[in-house]
């Protein structure tokens, strides 16, 4: 992914397809999307990868946390006829370099998040893949989710402190 | 100015990061994220555990024309998603509702003025100015109400509310929200349900104003 993002390499672009088309076609067939109907969403979804790749913040986020934004966001704007209003985008601060540290603990917290909903009793399971899936309503959905979110949340929050942004001056 | 005290629950915030949020609550939680990198951290990690449920959900074969029909479009033109950036004190979503022009404020007497950015049977969305003192009619809610400040503060039955705070009411409230000194207090307010209110004549006027 950040070879797409920082060398628009489309040889790795290519490969991230081959990775996550199969997966994001799953994924939308799921909620009832037709074959034919959820490829035209992995299309939309795979060229905005590929346009907003400088979006994408490995500190923050693992590549599969950032793609599933970008799907629901599209799954969402064509059932509703507005646009699914989004937080204001922040920009990385040109003078942190990359922290590979941090990168790494972020994908670290992410294989854990794997391993936690693997672990979960199967009706357990498929609560939380609904409510991902957007399947249930607000109603429904209650804090605990089963899966433990706290050791990434502290994580990202870092990778957010590093920004720098006008509401640090805000505030 | 003060840190934000009252926050958004982490099961609105859930329900924000996975799409099963009604569109006018989806406002008011974009919007005070844009301001509080507390909750943003905790959709960013309900985005994260998305990720996880995306990576392990089950493939399904693409078809071949697929992939050469994406490459194909890398260097197709397209028109970049529109950015929305705060705007005075609004916050970047509310700017996007607004359609970047400012607020068409219609009085609703004494002195407060609302002007209503989206509404619908699903529920309705609008910006609320409320001036020093003043108080917002009695009311009392048929479902949820999530009240976002974005200038000035007010003051009810629960606690204090300043910049970036978030209330959140349900049935059981009953508040009178009452704006302090200084500003006007401007806030973002979405609910599901119209406002009931005690007094007889604003529940008379309110098909007319939709409040």
């Amino acid at each position: 992914m950040l070879a797409v993002r920082d060398q628009r390499d489309r040889a790795a672009f290519a490969a991230l397809f081959d990775h996550f088309a199969p997966r994001l076609k799953g994924f939308v067939m799921r909620s009832g999307t037709s074959p034919a109907q959820a490829e035209e969403i992995v299309q939309e979804v795979m060229l905005t990868i590929w346009r907003k790749a400088g979006q994408f913040d490995p500190a923050r986020a693992q590549v599969s946390a950032w793609i599933y934004q970008i799907t629901r966001n599209r799954q969402i704007d064509m059932i509703r006829k507005d646009r699914r209003p989004r937080p204001e985008e922040l920009d990385q601060d040109p003078e942190t370099g990359p922290d590979p540290g941090q990168m790494l603990a972020v994908e670290q917290e992410a294989g854990q998040l794997k391993q936690a909903l693997t672990r979960l009793k199967p009706n357990q399971r498929e609560m939380i893949e609904k409510a991902y899936l957007g399947e249930l309503t607000h109603q429904e959905i209650s804090s605990q989710t089963g899966l433990p979110l706290g050791t990434i949340k502290s994580r990202i929050r870092l990778g957010l402190d590093r920004l720098r942004h006008e509401l640090k001056e805000l505030r | 100015m003060t840190a934000i005290t009252h926050h958004i629950p982490d099961a609105l915030l859930a329900a924000y990061a996975t799409g099963n949020l009604p569109q006018a609550y989806s406002l008011v939680v974009a919007a005070h994220v844009s301001l509080c990198l507390d909750c943003r951290a905790t959709v960013e990690a309900h985005q994260a555990a998305g990720g996880v449920v995306l990576d392990s959900v089950g493939a399904e074969p693409v078809s071949d024309r697929l992939k050469s029909g994406v490459l194909d479009l890398l260097d197709a033109p397209f028109v970049p998603e529109p950015r929305f950036q705060r705007s005075g004190v609004f916050p970047g979503p509310v700017v996007e509702a607004l359609k970047g022009k400012p607020p068409r404020w219609k009085s609703l007497g004494l002195g407060v003025r609302q002007s209503i950015l989206a509404a619908d049977r699903d529920g309705s969305v609008r910006l609320l100015s409320i001036p020093p003192g003043q108080a917002v009619p009695d009311h009392s809610h048929n479902g949820l109400e999530l009240t976002l400040v974005l200038e000035g503060s007010f003051r009810d039955e629960t606690g204090r509310f300043a910049v970036g705070d978030v209330e959140v009411a349900d049935q059981s409230l009953e508040h009178t929200p009452i704006a302090e000194p200084g500003p006007a207090c401007i806030c973002l307010a979405a609910t599901d349900a119209p406002l009931r209110f005690n007094a007889l004549i604003p529940r008379l006027l309110q098909p007319l104003f939709r409040i």
